[in-house]
């Protein structure tokens, strides 16, 4: 026994005798801890605080190394400009892996809203903002696919998704004919869809409606789990399901509403996606089911699902976004950016494994 | 002290459950008074969890028939047994450890805001959430002010049974069932339990206590229902028998009224 839990032990039984006199307060809850217990229950009640840290030591670190061409507004709004469409496929991605779930379909159901989209307005010819709404519903459908796989048929949701995943690309091939819509095509049939890749300039730096799309998105979810039952009923789902359905949550329910959600913000995704590459390509976006996993992980959501904020997914995105940016800059190789991505995954998850030990 | 004269607040009367050829429950009858502890032990497969759950809504009956106040009550999910204030704790801790303690005791009843925030947006009332649970935690004595954002998973197994309870007697109007609270506590955790179900008995409220553990049982219960083979075989107070005596009855090896059975 350390002198510390000695010391714990004591505060403990002298806390009893005066808990058991005392008959107002049969239960307290007061403990005292060491400075690591402290930061670890910290990190476990800000989830944000840690992939944050990472952010600024990261920006202060490259602003130092590679100097002002990476603290430049249009470089930083180049960075924000990199990290639009994992943001918003990570805002579905949280969403999944917020019910202890995975979804490897996201970018899958991203590429193929985006074929359906450029071919019902260019091949078509359908009004843009249709064809934008049939989207839509395709990646609302891709979604409620999934969900019913994971609440009927009971199947995991990494391998409903892994099957979901060739089963959409497959589509997507097929209807794409493996063709892309070029980028003329789009300008004179549906700059709708284009819509998204317009900016607004201010200071030297580039804001795309697609990034101010993504930042919105972001509050809305936020506001969403933070502020409504649905959002309080999706951490509880995730967190313990069984404790959930015996406080008289339909766990199915809010499971398939999450897919479902999800399939809608990957459509949202893939009109970004087209603003952003400014064509429509069955080819683009296909490992975006993998960098949003990375999003979130270094944004602290655990992949056990009930812990995370949908902010940490933000942050988590820049730093991926911001090494990549500052790694360039400096010069290093293109391999070392992906080491450096790795590294930052095993930490990420490390570190929730610390933080979830604490709470054992 | 239980009253024999006023009209109990749950009653069942020959409640039948059959499975098969397997009869759990015989039979049996039930009765909870206003403001007390009903202890209800019986040895493993005497069906008092079958009884318990015909009680919580979480089983149907296939015969008889139960009360509330002396009103006719069918249950025929979990839903309605709650909505007719009937809240029960389950043995295995059923809290959310990733939420905090208001999250926890109005999970699945959250309360919205008023008007338009509430209706188009969904929006919590977070702020009156809070209040009321800090509230009632204050008034069980579970807590002191600047905790009731505490994550649960940051609480003992003993504060999390208190957590439990508390919502139970927070929503619960007129039953709070606890099944087993104290199976899976330590000596002190135990302790703090059973002094918050006196501390909600002296509220008012009426609690029924599944438990195994004879020395607890006899501390809080003002009743004991002890259930054998299907039914109810007697009722006991901790005054009128000893510890052993329960034993005895509940295993077959005494009769309530004191004599050994006639084979």
């Amino acid at each position: 026994m350390t002198s510390d839990d000695q010391k714990a032990s004591v505060a403990i039984s002298d806390h009893d005798k005066v808990a058991d006199q005392s008959s107002g307060y049969t239960l307290s809850f007061k403990h005292e801890y060491s400075l690591s217990e402290r930061f670890q229950r910290f990190l476990q009640a800000y989830p944000v605080a840690a992939p944050s840290i990472v952010l600024i030591v990261a920006v202060i670190c490259f602003s130092v190394v590679v100097g002002d061409r990476f603290l430049h507004p249009f470089n930083l709004s180049l960075v924000l400009q990199q990290v639009t469409i994992i943001g918003i496929i990570g805002v579905a991605q949280t969403l999944i892996i917020l019910t202890a779930g995975i979804d490897l379909s996201v970018g899958a159901i991203m590429v193929l809203s985006s074929v359906v989209m450029g071919r019902m307005a260019i091949d078509f010819g359908i009004e843009p903002s249709l064809a934008l709404l049939i989207g839509l519903c395709v990646g609302a459908l891709s979604g409620l696919m999934n969900g019913l796989m994971v609440t009927r048929l009971k199947i995991p949701p990494f391998i409903a998704t892994l099957g979901s995943l060739s089963v959409f690309l497959s589509l997507n091939l097929w209807y794409s004919k493996s063709e892309s819509i070029r980028s003329q095509d789009l300008d004179a049939g549906a700059p709708l869809l284009k819509w998204m890749g317009e900016s607004i300039s201010f200071f030297g730096a580039n804001i795309t409606y697609g990034s101010i799309l993504m930042l919105l998105l972001f509050v809305v979810v936020w506001y969403a789990l933070n502020w409504t039952s649905w959002g309080k009923h999706v951490y509880a789902t995730g967190d313990d399901p069984d404790a959930a359905r015996l406080a008289g949550i339909q766990t199915d329910k809010i499971l398939l509403s999450v897919y479902i959600v999800a399939g809608v913000i990957c459509a949202i995704g893939a009109w970004a996606l087209i603003g952003r590459i400014g064509s429509v390509s069955p080819q683009a976006g296909t490992t975006a089911n993998l960098d949003s996993i990375t999003a979130v992980v270094i944004g602290g959501c655990s992949l056990f699902g009930g812990r995370g904020s949908i902010f940490g997914t933000l942050v988590g995105a820049l730093v991926v976004g911001v090494f990549r940016n500052g790694l360039a800059l400096a010069g290093v190789d293109v391999l070392w950016q992906e080491f450096t991505v790795g590294f930052l995954i095993i930490a990420a998850v490390s570190c929730d494994q610390w933080i979830r030990r604490g709470s054992a | 002290m239980a009253n024999t004269e006023t009209t109990p607040v749950l009653q069942a009367k020959n409640l039948v459950k059959r499975y098969g050829s397997v009869t759990a429950i015989d039979h049996a009858n039930f009765e909870l008074y206003p403001g007390e502890v009903l202890a209800v032990i019986g040895d493993n497969g005497a069906g008092k969890s079958s009884l318990i759950k015909a009680l919580s809504g979480a089983l149907v009956p296939d015969d008889g028939e139960m009360y509330m106040d002396g009103e006719p009550v069918h249950f025929s999910t979990p839903m309605q047994a709650r909505e007719m204030g009937i809240e029960t704790v389950y043995q295995n801790l059923a809290v959310s450890p990733a939420l905090n303690i208001a999250d926890n005791l109005f999970l699945g009843r959250e309360i919205r805001k008023p008007g338009i925030l509430g209706s188009v947006f969904r929006m919590l009332d977070k702020r009156k959430m809070e209040e009321m649970a800090e509230n009632k935690m204050k008034e069980l004595g579970l807590l002191t002010i600047q905790n009731i954002m505490q994550l649960v998973e940051s609480l003992s197994g003993g504060q999390r049974q208190g957590v439990a309870v508390a919502r139970s007697a927070l929503f619960g109007s007129k039953v709070v069932i606890l099944d087993e609270p104290t199976a899976a506590l330590g000596v002190k955790e135990s302790r703090r339990v059973l002094n918050l179900i006196k501390e909600v008995r002296d509220r008012g409220l009426p609690i029924i206590l599944i438990s195994h553990n004879m020395p607890h049982v006899f501390e809080v219960a003002d009743r004991i229902h002890i259930h054998r083979l299907g039914k109810r075989a007697a009722v006991i107070t901790p005054k009128s028998h000893s510890m052993s005596e329960a034993v005895a009855i509940m295993t077959g090896a005494m009769e309530a009224d004191g004599s050994t059975p006639v084979e």
